[in-house]
């Protein structure tokens, strides 16, 4: 039961860091509840999905279609991040002042939202696929204590994600939006910088050196800890070359976007503020901003 | 969108792109081939040698009924094997040293060490 329980916690534990995250950068967002238990939805479809044709999967690009998927799905992840990083860095101010204007409502993109849908959804599916998998062979061999052992490993990753969202809620209004911008650039980071790692195990990027350092003796990639830092922040205790080249081009361009996208988007055009939500904005699906 | 806004997406899109597809793949013919098993559970052989130094192929074949999941946080590693299924995964150049490695999906039972020198 244990083992399973603690095979089912890592998975579960990564897709809800990212939806803990996701689920904080769209606080105070219209029918944000819908969107992201929609993503969980579509994502648990997905790894059903995925595990099922797991062996067609593996087939393609030449015995090389596990790590050709698992790296687009995380790239896919890492432009929708990006895109909504970029996008909240010229909003970010608005939706501050909103939320302390109207209380928790706020219009955001929608485009933008379906963004942060997709990466929840891909989030699951990925984790989850490999849940399932794990599940099936257990359930073959007649395991002992699997659904508690599945029960226990999903609240308790699930407990982490809340604690998570409980804790980033102390942060003060006006920097809320700004920390978790930073904190998606480094999430995005991290996921690029797995992506690099498919790549080289299915020989399709150099490595470019195995190991760059080893803080192994100070966290290793094993511990609690270690795994929490790996998924919020893309800690690793002896990446290769590439990853920390997809890290630190992933960081520099989210960066740079942002950047430009605060100075050529907030503040410019006088008059285009998106109206606070009320009556009958309350009822309708969250739109686009009005200067989207 | 405004005009700035979606004229960076069109620039950081094939940036990433480029990324993602990255640089020349190395081709991986002629490259040094090893065998691994899983069977009941434990790997054959559980501590196998590799030269140190050289990039290599690793095919990992699934003689159980169930999937599996070849694992190693030493080498950064981590791919499926279905049941009755073969794998490839390229490993290296490793400096001369021990890389454990494990079946993901059975633990307690499926560990191994690779061994570089």
């Amino acid at each position: 039961m244990w083992g399973i329980a603690l095979l089912v916690f890592r998975e579960v534990l990564e897709a809800a860091l990212i939806v803990t995250i996701v689920a904080a950068a769209t606080r105070g967002v219209q029918a944000r509840g819908w969107f992201i238990g929609g993503g969980i939805v579509l994502g648990v479809v997905g790894a059903l999905l995925v595990a099922t044709f797991a062996g067609g999967i593996a087939d393609m690009a030449s015995g090389m279609g596990q790590e050709v998927f698992n790296a687009g799905v995380l790239l896919a992840a890492v432009l929708m991040i990006g895109w909504h990083v970029v996008w909240m860095s010229g909003h970010a101010r608005e939706l501050a002042q909103h939320m302390k204007q109207v209380g928790s409502a706020v219009r955001t993109g929608a485009s933008s939202l379906t963004m942060l849908l997709a990466v929840v959804a891909l989030a699951v599916l990925r984790e989850g696929s490999e849940i399932v998998l794990f599940l099936y062979g257990m359930l073959a061999g007649g395991a002992d204590g699997l659904y508690a052992g599945l029960a226990i490993g999903i609240s308790s990753g699930a407990a982490l994600g809340f604690a998570l969202y409980f804790g980033l809620l102390r942060i003060p209004v006006r920097h809320f939006f700004t920390a978790t911008n930073w904190m998606l650039v480094l999430l995005a980071a991290g996921l690029a910088a797995n992506a690099a790692r498919y790549l080289a195990q299915a020989d399709l990027l150099p490595g470019w050196q195995a190991q760059v350092w080893d803080s192994s003796w100070l966290l290793t990639d094993t511990s609690l800890p270690g795994r929490i830092l790996h998924i919020l922040i893309g800690y690793d205790a002896r990446p290769s070359g590439m990853m920390l080249a997809f890290y630190l081009a992933t960081a520099g361009l989210l960066v740079l976007g942002m950047w430009y996208s605060k100075r050529h988007l907030a503040g410019g055009h006088a008059g285009a503020a998106p109206q606070p939500a009320r009556g009958a904005a309350a009822f309708t699906a969250p739109v686009r901003s009005t200067r989207a | 969108m405004s005009r700035p806004m979606s004229s960076l997406r069109r620039r950081l899109a094939p940036v990433l792109l480029m990324l993602a597809a990255g640089s020349a793949p190395v081709l991986a013919a002629d490259l040094p081939e090893f065998q691994l098993a899983i069977e009941h559970h434990r790997w054959q052989p559980e501590e196998l040698r590799v030269p140190a130094g050289v990039k290599f192929k690793l095919v990992v074949t699934n003689r159980d009924g169930t999937p599996e999941e070849f694992e190693s946080v030493d080498l950064k590693r981590e791919k499926i094997v279905m049941p009755g299924g073969q794998i490839s995964v390229y490993i290296g150049p490793l400096e001369a040293g021990s890389y454990r490695f494990f079946g993901d999906f059975h633990q307690d039972t499926a560990q191994g060490r690779l061994i570089a020198e």
